[in-house]
């Protein structure tokens, strides 16, 4: 991997807030989220049901507004008002990829025109070859064959229906992709054929992946870098292994015991820690975002800090 | 080992779809240990789900048992005839937790009154006796404040709770036998710990034997006693959990556990199993994991393999275990699996 420096910035996210709800009923699902995704990594995002990861990628692709904070995009500010222009070029450039196949697709359109739908909205306008020979190219990408394009959602099983959700993201051409539990939904043997797919694509076409996920096998697996989000809160960033060799905050640790492992020896000598945000006290001393060893983040207060650089320095 | 408490026969299990018959389960012979928990692993159509529907007669309309019997405490499961017959069985002997807590329970009462719906229906208590039940209930399944909880919704719970309240009802009836029919897969990792945690310590404390059925062979090391891998309606290998994690010999355990992201190396493709799974409509000639299976050999796709004796407890069906075929090693991460176990999961 290149060095820090040296990486270029594609994505930056700053200070955000996303909120749902209205006055009393206000609910801050997203809190002072900041982070960097640099061009050609995968990031992940882990957390468990209800912690936001989701509402941060919906954020970036502009389907929820932002409440605070900005989210900076090639250098350009992509939240609140922005031109017409910009929306469509990061309607482009930014796709995204869902978790249930079966719910993700439309049911009554053929294969050829939900891989095609996004070509349509765009300002280059295609002929039909043009069109079909991009879904063509794409169906071939993910490794489906040309021919499934004339037919129904239906017809296909849940690998190959996650291909196509995956083959519509790449027909734009994008930069950048958002696979929210890509998946999750997936049985076992599937999953490895989408897992390879996701890497092999993001060679062949230089894309950089958010990937969000409540599961920190895969999460391994696939990223670069991984940020564990809780309740709304990035609570713990650094590379993959650093995160893995070192987890520093008591909700990563709690992440990181409840992996399960096919490994029967480890299983029963295994504890689950079992994270109660009571355990910090915030009440005096505030917690703040910092750096423990180049690249690696937690949040904590000053005792809390003192703590997690003790357990590095083991 | 003790008796057996669930023993099945030389089982055949079709369904009539569309005027073509589908044979899901082919020749299943298969012993529940009284008091063992053992876990069926195989992925989506491998027929799991169906062998356990049978045990409580619970499949489509357009199913049957072809030939072959389920004997449970000494009773032919395979010669009832009337629902009232099931009915003895259902839930008050063999109960069932099913995967999504969402549709599991009945949106419109509230989660004390179907608990209490469960005890009446199986047991003498009723009134306070039975609300009283009910709240022990709540409290053993771990779900604080049971008295306020009782009174609330499903919707009004979170998803591992809800699963909880499931598995209340479940053991509401007193069953001998739990099927747990992939009770963790719509849950999130920590849940999961927690709820097959939860599972484990209610078997120790009620005397269950439990069934486990899932996709994902890296959930069960925890949980399972033994384990039997099914593929295309048939057993491929049964053995204890340390035999077939450590030891396995069917080519298509190998494939699952080679398939888990735990095993993986960063930045190599993970091992992906070729092709779909055999079509059950038609007459499966030889092996069924033979088109997918790298290792295969001729005789795969000509004759079906006996399952062979690895050891007393260990049986696969594959013939790489017959002494005329050739030596094959398993692949390199599921032999690591055996000489180092999974690394880099260390919480501290």
């Amino acid at each position: 991997m290149t060095p820090v420096e040296d990486r270029e910035i594609l994505l930056s996210v700053r200070h955000m807030d996303v909120c749902f709800g209205k006055r009393r009923k206000r609910f801050k699902a997203v809190d002072d989220v900041s982070f960097d995704i640099y061009r050609g990594e995968t990031f992940g995002v882990v957390g468990e049901s209800g912690s936001g990861k989701t509402t941060i990628g919906r954020a970036i692709i502009r389907i929820h507004p932002t409440s605070r904070g900005e989210i900076i995009f090639k250098g350009q500010r992509i939240n609140g008002p922005i031109s017409r222009e910009l929306d469509r070029q990061v309607t482009q450039s930014i796709q995204m990829i869902f978790q249930d196949p079966m719910a993700s697709l439309n049911e009554r359109a053929k294969v050829d025109y939900i891989v095609s739908e996004g070509l349509y909205s765009g300002d280059v306008k295609y002929t039909k070859a043009e069109r079909t020979e991009k879904v063509n190219q794409a169906l071939m990408d993910v490794g489906l064959l040309p021919e499934f394009a004339s037919r129904f959602p239906h017809e296909f099983s849940g690998g190959q229906r996650q291909r196509i959700g995956i083959a519509r993201a790449l027909i734009m051409e994008p930069e950048f992709i958002i696979a929210d539990e890509p998946i999750s939904a997936l049985d076992v043997s599937i999953r490895a054929q989408v897992l390879n797919l996701l890497s092999r694509l993001q060679k062949e076409h230089g894309l950089t992946y958010l990937f969000i996920s409540h599961d920190l096998s895969v999460m391994r697996f696939v990223c670069d870098r991984i940020a564990v989000l809780h309740k709304g809160v990035m609570v713990e960033l650094a590379e993959c292994e650093q995160l893995f060799a070192h987890p520093l905050h008591p909700y990563t640790r709690a992440l990181l015991s409840a992996v399960p492992m096919p490994d029967p020896r480890r299983e029963k000598e295994k504890t689950i820690f079992v994270y109660d945000p009571s355990m910090h006290d915030y009440s005096v001393d505030k917690p703040r975002w910092a750096e423990m060893e180049p690249g690696h983040f937690v949040r904590g207060n000053e005792r809390e800090l003192d703590d997690y650089r003790a357990r590095l320095a083991d | 080992m003790s008796e057996a408490i669930l023993s099945v026969r030389d089982l055949n299990v079709m369904f009539s779809l569309r005027g073509k018959k589908l044979h899901a389960i082919r020749d299943i012979s298969l012993d529940v240990m009284r008091g063992e928990s053992l876990a069926i692993v195989g992925e989506s159509g491998s027929g799991k789900s169906v062998l356990v529907k049978t045990f409580m007669g619970l499949n489509d309309a357009n199913g049957w048992v072809d030939s072959g019997e389920i004997i449970y405490e000494g009773k032919k499961l395979t010669d009832f005839k009337t629902e009232r017959e099931w009915l003895a069985i259902r839930g008050g002997e063999i109960a069932m937790v099913l995967q999504d807590p969402m549709t599991s329970l009945n949106p419109l009462k509230t989660v004390g009154t179907q608990i209490i719906e469960a005890i009446e229906l199986h047991r003498p208590l009723r009134g306070a006796a039975s609300r009283a039940e009910m709240l022990s209930l709540l409290k053993d399944v771990g779900i604080p404040e049971p008295e306020r909880r009782s009174r609330q919704y499903p919707h009004e719970f979170s998803g591992g709770m809800r699963q909880r309240v499931v598995i209340a009802i479940a053991v509401a009836c007193r069953p001998k036998l739990l099927i747990c029919d992939e009770p963790t897969t719509a849950l999130d990792v920590t849940i999961q710990a927690q709820i097959l945690a939860l599972i484990r310590s209610l078997k120790a404390k009620y005397n269950l034997t439990t069934i486990y059925i899932t996709h994902d062979l890296g959930v069960v090391a925890n949980v399972a006693d033994r384990i039997a891998v099914m593929y295309a309606g048939d057993i491929v290998e049964i053995g204890t959990c340390d035999e077939v994690f450590y030891d396995p010999r069917h080519p298509y355990t190998w494939a699952l556990l080679s398939s888990l992201p735990q095993l993986g190396v960063k930045g190599e493709d993970l091992y992906a199993i070729r092709g779909t799974p055999p079509n059950l409509f038609g007459e499966i000639k030889g092996d069924a994991y033979a088109p997918r299976n790298p290792f295969a050999l001729k005789i795969d796709f000509v004759k079906r393999p006996p399952l062979f004796d690895v050891s007393p407890t260990h049986k696969a069906r594959t013939w790489l275990l017959d002494p005329r075929s050739p030596k094959i090693e398993p692949p390199p991460s599921v032999k690591k699996l055996s000489t180092e176990g999974v690394k880099g999961y260390d919480a501290r």
